[in-house]
Formats: C-alpha cells, structure tokens, sequence
C-alpha cells in the first residue's frame, strides 16, 4: 500500500470518525447526561443533511431550494431544523417511559424516510440532491479539499466538545443528571423535569443535525441511503456504550475505536475468499451486535466511565457563625 | 361497495391477524418483562426462515409446516433470553431494551448469513381467489390468515382466563410484587411469556410471508404497527392487542381507499405513517390503550 494512498485513507477514515464523534457527544447529552434512548438518530441526521443540502446546492429543476447559501448557513439552519424535530418528538412522550421515546424517534425516523423519498417535488427522492458545495470550495480543489475538510470538521468536533463540556459542568448539567438519576428527588426539590428532558432532547437533536449536513457537504451529494438506520442509529449507540456514556471524552474515544473497528474489519473481510466476502458485512452486523451486548453486560460505563467533576467547598460561606 | 370489501375491507383483516399476533407477544412481553421488545420482528422473521427450511425438506403446506417454525422461533427466543436479557434483569429496565435492539441486528445478520438476502417465496406461481356468492373474492391466504386469529382469539382467551399459567401471567402483568407476595412461580411465567409471544409471532411471520414474500426485514418492517397495536389495546392485555392490531390494520388499509373523491385519502407511500400518526396520538391523549393497560 503507497504511502500516499494509506494517508489519504487515513483522511478519509478521520472525516467520518469526527462526524461520529459529534454524534456521540450529542448522544451523549441525551442518554448520558438526561437518561433519554433515542432509537431514531437517523432520522435526526437525515434532517440536518437535507435541510443543508437543500439551502446550499445549486438551483435544479428536480428539487425545492437550491439557493447556493453559505455553507456555515447551511449548518446552522440544519441544528435549527434538527433541534425543531427532535422537540416535536419528545414533546410527546417525554412524560413517559424511555420505551416510548425510543418507539417514537424510531418512528419518526421511518416517517422521515418515507417522506424523503416520496416528495420528490421536495428531495428528489431516490435520485438525491448533487452539487453540494464544501466549505471553502473556491480555494482549494482536488485532494487537499480533503484535508481542508478534516480540519472543519474537528474544528466543530472540537466547539462541540467544549460545549457539552460546558453543559455538564453547569447548574443545568447538573439538574439534569439530576433528574436522570433520582426523578422524584429532583422533583420534590421543585426541578421541572419535562422541561430540562425536552431541552437535552432537543439540545441533542440539533447537534445531530450538524453531523448530518456535514456528512452531506463531504459527499457532495444526498440520497435517502445516506441516512440508513443501521449504521448510523445502531453503531452510534454502541460507540457511545463502549466509550462510555456521561463522558464526553470517552464519546470521541468510542466514536474512533469502534469506528476504527468496523474499518479494519471492512479491510480484513475484503481478503477473505470469495463466498464469505459477500457476507461479510453480514459478518459485522453480526459482530458489532455482539459487541453490544458484551458491553451492556460487562462494561457498562466504557472505557472512559462517566467522572462527576468534584464538590468544592467555599471557605467563606461555609462559616455560618460570626 | 364490492371493491370496498374485496381490495381494501379483506386484506385489511388479514393483515390485523399478522399485527395482531406480533402485538400480542409484544403486548405480553411489555406488561410482564416490563420492556418493549425491539427484537420481535426478527423473531417473526425467525419464525417464517424455520418454517420455509421445513417446506423445502418436506414439501409440506406451509401452515402444516408451522410448528417447526414455531418451535425455532421459541428456541432461539428462550436461549436470547438467557444469555442476553437474564443478566440485564436487575438493571433498569432500559438496558434490556438496547440489548432487545443488538438481538434484532444479531438475528438479522444470522438470517442473512444462513439464508442470504434474497426474497424467498412459499409457494411459487400466482394463486387464484376463491369466490364466493360470485361476488366476494378472496385469496385462500386471507381466508386462512382471518380463521387463524379468530381461532387465536378463542385459544388466548381461554388460556388467559381458564389456565392456572395463564392466571398467573395476567396477575403478574397487573401487579408483579402482589404475584411474588402471593407465591406464584414468577421463572415459570416469563417463561411461558416468551413462549406464546414467540410462537405467536412466528405464526404472523408465516402469514406475512405468504402474503408477499419472505426476506430479512420482514419483521424488522412491520415492528412500528405492532408497537402502536400494542399501545393502542393497552400494555399487558393481550386481547387489547388483538383488537387493536385489526384496528390499525383495518385503518391502514382503509386509508388509502378513495372516500371523497376519486383520489385515495391518503397517498399509499404513506400507509404505514398512519399508525404511527396513530401511536403519537394515543401517546398524547390516552397512553394507557383502549382497554386501560399498564401506564409507565
């Protein structure tokens, strides 16, 4: 393998372990902070992929939009759209069970989908949307776009991480977990728990609408098969499991470890003999649902267990007396 | 009028039998183990996989082949529940849902891995309808798939009320700490939950097989009506579940039948979001179904 190609594989591999990782870390502020499953990541993402798709390609007669705005534009409208969703979602079952959430963000990710590809006066549906234009298009072509790319995206990887970071380390992070860890005692200190439960929800929704659209940017092209439940619902969730839910670090370690696991295992299967090559992504399926499992039972808080950051005293409040 | 009953009325039966029998194990499942059991399509998947294995050994008629489907669909089921849901028992009960969700991919996967990915059919050829009073026509698979619920029907309910497991189920469902107070083998119950559930649900995997064809996701597809079946007749009632499979089946299929105008009432693409419009409104006015089941 020529150095060459290795490196820009390792690219490649890096744009999608940081679009991963940001939906880890907005997983993370939905299960790990607020306790909340949701089952329907795709649907989120594929909100924020068309929603930037569709504000900053071309004009064509095939879809709605095409109105060539910029692409940092095009990623805020996606969180905006995304979070939107996502509050639509929880508002209705968020006084209830988690088991509802997840039927419901299920739901709703399969009603997007249908919606997708059915309007196509909207997407154009199955064909999908082209000429999806990258951040700073105009300066650079070719393969260093690429490496322009990877820097943008971990420059959000990076914003993002100091945000969540911010919201765990806060009267609302810890409220929130909180409520995710004794519901009734937050409530009986007077907490409004629905509330703090729809803004991670909705917190999290948007964060996974970015990750959408700038896996959208990076293809330049948009099609319903993008947003596949399985690999992104699924393999976000184990990421986010075996890196270690309530840690922000540990979203982007698991993000790239099981990344990095499904890849090497892509590599390997394309060696195998012919028969079992063609089942070999059968194979993985197979492997990152026993991985899950593996870690649901042994592992449960990850590599990078959830860490409360410390209480601290302050000496003067503390004297009550004189 | 004809047409009504013919294309949309009928088939809107059969397919109830199909949601009603899954959302029974799930209606089941949700009130004793007291988890939404993501995996249950798969199991119907498991269940039609086994029973076309013993139609190409045998050459039987499939429905007379079903209980070799019926007994892998449970198999696989009780040995899930042993390795993957039993220690996750004490946790929250949310652990054992994500679990439910790593055995659907796992069961898909292996399907795929054993079988392939193409769609397999039971009976090859087209198969004539039956027609009755020269006017109603209907496939022999509707017929069949509209007797079986009933029979169904009658079976489950003579269980739930008649049996000493089916009495203990339905106290469990209703009350768990009570059951265990009052001594009732609680091991014996999930058990025999999972054993109806799966059988059940290998039944409408058969069905819907027969009906259009047999490929991985054929569970995994149908999951949503299910849920908001079982959501709709109440958690842990079962017969609320049958009922509320017909009713969702009935509505899916009425839908798309052109009311008011010429035009269907609703875009076809679309029928399958009409149960979940359903679901998102019982969520919000009545979680509790129609015949006021466990509320979480």
């Amino acid at each position: 393998m020529d150095p060459v190609g290795l490196f820009f594989y390792l690219v490649a591999f890096l744009i999608f372990g940081g679009i991963y990782a940001i939906l880890c870390l907005a997983l993370n502020v939905q299960w790990g902070f607020g306790g909340l499953f949701n089952a329907g990541i795709a649907g989120f993402f594929a909100v924020g992929a068309y929603t930037s798709a569709l504000l900053t390609a071309a004009p064509a007669q095939t879809h709605l939009g095409g109105y060539e705005l910029p692409v940092p534009v095009g990623i805020l409208a996606a969180a905006v759209t995304a979070g939107i969703t996502g509050w639509a979602v929880a508002k209705i079952c968020i006084r209830l069970k988690s088991d509802y959430l997840a039927m419901a963000s299920i739901g709703i990710a399969e009603i997007l989908r249908m919606i997708i590809v059915n309007e196509d006066w909207l997407t154009n549906g199955s064909l999908g949307i082209t000429n999806i234009p990258r951040p700073f298009d105009g300066l650079v072509q070719g393969r260093a776009a690429d490496i322009v790319f990877l820097a943008v995206v971990w420059a959000i990887v990076a914003i993002i991480y100091l945000i969540c970071n911010r919201l765990y380390d806060s009267p609302w992070g810890r409220t929130l977990r909180a409520v995710r860890d004794n519901e009734d005692a937050a409530r009986a200190v007077g907490k409004d728990v629905d509330a703090f439960r729809l803004q991670t929800f909705v917190i999290g929704s948007a964060l996974m609408g970015v990750a959408g659209a700038l896996s959208a940017h990076y293809f330049r092209f948009l099609s319903p098969e993008a947003t596949e439940p399985l690999l992104i619902t699924f393999l976000v969730w184990v990421m986010l499991m075996a890196g270690g839910s309530g840690n922000n670090k540990g979203a982007i370690v698991g993000a790239l470890s099981v990344w990095a696991i499904w890849s090497m295992t892509e590599i390997f299967a394309n060696r195998l003999p012919a028969e079992l090559a063609t089942r070999s992504s059968y194979i993985r399926m197979l492997l990152i649902g026993l991985l899950l499992q593996f870690v649901l039972q042994k592992y449960r808080s990850g590599l990078l267990p959830e860490r409360s950051p410390g209480i601290t005293f302050d000496e003067d409040k503390d004297k009550t007396h004189g | 009028m004809m047409e009504f009953i013919n294309f949309y009325l009928i088939p809107g039966l059969a397919l109830g039998s199909v949601y009603a029998l899954g959302a029974i194990g799930i209606s089941m499942i949700f009130g004793i183990l007291r988890f939404a059991h993501f995996a249950h399509g798969d199991v119907m998947t498991l269940g039609a996989y086994g029973t076309l294995t013993a139609v190409w050994v045998s050459g039987l008629h499939p429905l007379i082949a079903l209980p070799v489907g019926m007994a892998f669909a449970v198999l696989a089921v009780l040995a899930v529940d042993k390795v993957f849901y039993k220690p996750l028992r004490d946790l929250p009960t949310i652990y054992t849902v994500i679990a439910s969700f790593g055995v659907a991919l796992i069961f898909r996967s292996l399907v795929q891995l054993i079988w392939g990915s193409s769609n397999e059919v039971f009976i090859r050829g087209v198969q004539k309808p039956i027609v009755l009073f020269d006017l109603i026509r209907v496939s022999v698979l509707h017929l069949e798939s509209i007797a079986i619920i009933v029979l169904a029907a009658i079976a489950l309910h003579f269980f739930l009320s008649r049996t000493k497991t089916g009495r203990s189920m339905r106290a469990v469902s209703d009350n768990p700490e009570l059951a265990r107070v009052a001594g009732l083998d609680t091991e014996k119950v999930v058990r025999a939950t999972w054993i109806i559930g799966a059988s059940l649900a290998a039944i409408a995997g058969v069905l819907s097989g027969l009906d259009t064809n047999i490929h991985p996701n054929l569970g995994w597809n149908l999951i949503l009506p299910m849920f908001a079946a079982a959501i709709l007749g109440g958690i842990g009632k079962p017969m609320g579940a049958l009922l509320g499979g017909m009713v969702i089946a009935l509505i899916e299929e009425l839908s798309s039948y052109p009311w008011i105008t010429d035009e269907p009432l609703i875009n076809p693409g679309y029928k399958t979001a009409t149960a979940f419009f359903i679901m998102v409104v019982l969520l919000i006015f009545r979680p509790q179904g129609l015949l006021k089941g466990r509320l979480f």
